[in-house]
């Protein structure tokens, strides 16, 4: 086990595309750390370089002491979990999971040994002697796992090691991977997409854009205090509600910040163009003629309700235009009136609205998150 | 899923015999037999009309129109062919070349297949275009400078001058490389990762899952080198280093020929040839179907 760093790496593609942009970063040892971003944010050649797949255009790599630049992925004593598990089809699981040490000159008996430990782990004993394509995904996955972990590494990279399991399981290998690791300490980088694995699983998370690190930090960090707007949009299921706005400060300490119908006073930020995050588990609803000025309210236009059981989403417009965080999948395929904003509340299941519906709904002043419109950058 | 996309490359599925359901009361059988019988008959021909000389007299073979069914059979052509001719020997020899040459094939081509397909080096698809252009290029072209570079080995007239010049073809190459290119690379990644070097890479993971590729070519060389006339014809003097198929025009003369005796020789030829056609006919089909050469 070991600790890894990349120093100022940058990774440019012939062609031009620039993966990685002068990325830093240290994952201590034993430690759970996961890249996480959209597709193409370079979060997967940031993993193919640590394993030595792919070279660094510029900037240092460390696995434990040594500088791994020009070292083979054989020498660098990692593993690594692909997305599509690349079980050798041609072999047992039993030679699946030997293969590594037997590579590595292992003796015949020590590997046997190691085996069977790492397949008594993994549950997969009664396994041993059939072939990849006579097992189910989630075999397989565990197969893929045993096979990192039977060689005992420095260091463990998993790239979307869940993506193709179907969601139940997906939950299920979930909490078994945080389990393992934390029964095996060994120092992890996991690579996912799924902000929730990263909320679930990690120590720290790093939020990946572009080739860059936007942030990096512990879940409940990256969660309640986002470092910016794409962030801010990232992290959070569903996703956090923008709105534009501003903020004038008419001379006093407090300024007064609008946006649509919303409207509340805090100390400190600069006159300007701003964008209003509120987390949709944040809006509480409230009766419609309730003029509480200590939190500000919406009036939601309910379009569509999904019930989750205990609680359920409602998505709707309010007045006020719409801002984007730049993290979403796709732009939205129906586009609201340009004066209106869409937001999505998390409400209790009693006494849901209907769709055409209007809704009083207020969050706490304290949980409305402000961010700069030119730079992104959140404002505290 | 990987062992999904090679189970896919290994065992592509099998087209269902009957595409369309047939309307009942029509043809018991498609129409297009009513084509394909016809242009079977005419390819069987030949291959009877060998078998039913070999086993005729010198006299019946000169008969016009010719006969195609025998008064009486005589085997004795084949036992004579062996008596007068070291057909044994040559035998042997078309076999030792005709192996060793496959071998040689699925080695170096694999070797320099896997290089093109996996190995980055400076001017890779340069070179690679150039291999496959001597794909463009006539044997007779090349055959001169070819027996000089083999004399001067001072190989001619011994089986290493057959076998040394066609241990590795482009189109091995080019048919390895292609192949080599469908396998998930992840599979090799993680193999490196796992410490294989690269030549344990291709040794236990790629070759291992390359089997209808390494088959296909194997067929074809063995096809070619089995069937090679000329390049022996050059190299090759002495009665006791023939192949088979120089072996068989000793049974020309200048003024007669042995008909029956040659046809007989000829049969014996072909035995090992028809062998492995039927064992490996899908091999054969195929080689020639995602090559687009003809075997």
């Amino acid at each position: 086990m070991a600790q890894v760093a990349l120093n100022n790496v940058t990774k440019r593609f012939p062609g031009g595309t620039c993966a990685l942009d002068d990325l830093s970063l240290e994952i201590s040892d034993g430690e759970f750390l996961i890249l996480v971003g959209p597709s193409g944010c370079g979060k997967t050649t940031a993993l193919r370089l640590i394993a030595g797949l792919e070279r660094a255009t510029s900037g240092t790599i460390t696995i434990g002491d040594t500088t791994v630049n020009g070292v083979s992925p054989r020498d660098r004593d990692i593993a690594m979990v692909f997305q599509n598990y690349a079980l050798y089809p041609h072999m047992t699981v039993y030679r699946n999971l030997g293969f590594g040490l037997r590579e590595r000159r292992t003796p015949k008996r020590e590997v046997d040994r190691r085996v069977r430990e790492i397949s008594t782990i993994l549950g997969l004993d009664d396994l041993l002697k059939r072939r990849p394509a006579q097992l189910s995904g989630g075999q397989r996955q565990r197969v893929a796992m045993g096979r990192a972990l039977v060689r005992e590494p420095k260091a463990f990279l998993l790239d979307e090691p869940l993506s193709n399991l179907d969601a139940k399981l997906r939950v299920q290998m979930r909490a078994e991977l945080k389990r393992l690791h934390a029964k095996l300490g060994i120092t992890t980088i996991y690579v996912t997409h799924d902000q929730i694995e990263a909320m679930t699983l990690a120590d720290r998370i790093v939020v990946m854009s572009a080739g860059q690190a936007l942030q990096i930090g512990t879940p409940q960090e990256v969660f309640a205090r986002p470092a910016n707007l794409f962030v801010a949009g990232f992290i959070g299921s569903p996703a956090m509600n923008l709105l534009r706005g501003r903020a004038s400060a008419q001379g006093s300490a407090e300024t007064e910040i609008t946006a649509g119908d919303l409207r509340f006073t805090r100390p400190g930020v600069p006159d300007g163009e701003i964008i209003v995050g509120i987390r949709p588990e944040s809006l509480v609803p409230v009766p419609a003629d309730a003029t509480d000025l200590a939190h500000p309210t919406l009036d939601l236009e309910v379009d569509l309700v999904e019930p989750l059981g205990e609680q359920a989403l409602v998505h709707g417009t309010v007045a006020g235009s719409a801002a984007q965080s730049g993290a979403e999948e796709e732009q939205a395929i129906l586009t609201e009136a340009p004066s209106r904003a869409p937001v999505t509340a998390v409400l209790p299941a009693a006494g849901l609205p209907s769709p055409g519906d209007r809704v009083r709904v207020r969050a706490a002043e304290d949980r409305i998150y402000l961010f700069s419109a030119a730079t992104g950058d959140a404002i505290w | 899923m990987t062992s999904q996309i090679a189970s896919q490359v290994l065992d592509p599925p099998q087209r269902p015999a009957d595409e369309e359901e047939r309307e009942p009361g029509r043809f018991l059988f498609s129409p297009w037999h009513l084509v394909l019988i016809p242009i079977a008959v005419v390819m069987l021909i030949p291959m009877v009309w060998m078998l039913v000389t070999s086993l005729e007299t010198l006299n019946e073979t000169r008969h016009f129109p010719p006969t195609l069914l025998p008064h009486t059979l005589r085997p004795g052509n084949y036992t004579q062919v062996l008596r007068q001719a070291p057909f044994a020997r040559w035998f042997l020899n078309t076999m030792i070349v005709t192996v060793v040459t496959v071998l040689g094939n699925l080695l170096f081509c694999s070797l320099a297949g896997y290089a093109f397909a996996r190995i980055k080096f400076f001017g890779r698809e340069v070179v690679f275009v150039l291999l496959l252009t001597t794909l463009m290029i006539p044997f007779q072209v090349i055959m001169i400078p070819t027996f000089i570079i083999v004399k001067d080995l001072g190989l001619i007239n011994t089986l290493n001058a057959l076998i040394v010049p066609n241990l590795a073809n482009a189109f091995g190459v080019f048919l390895l490389r292609q192949f080599f290119r469908t396998l998930p690379v992840e599979l090799e990644e993680a193999a490196r990762i796992d410490g294989a070097s690269r030549l344990s890479v291709l040794f236990k993971i790629v070759l291992p899952l390359s089997g209808p590729a390494l088959a296909t070519l194997a067929v074809i060389t063995f096809l070619w080198t089995w069937n090679d006339f000329l390049w022996p014809l050059i190299t090759i003097y002495s009665p006791n280093t023939m192949t088979l198929q120089l072996g068989l025009t000793t049974f020309e003369g200048t003024h007669q020929t042995a008909t029956n005796l040659l046809m007989a020789a000829n049969v014996m030829s072909m035995l090992p040839v028809l062998l492995l056609f039927f064992l490996a006919q899908r091999y054969f089909i195929r080689g020639i179907a995602s090559s687009g050469l003809k075997g």
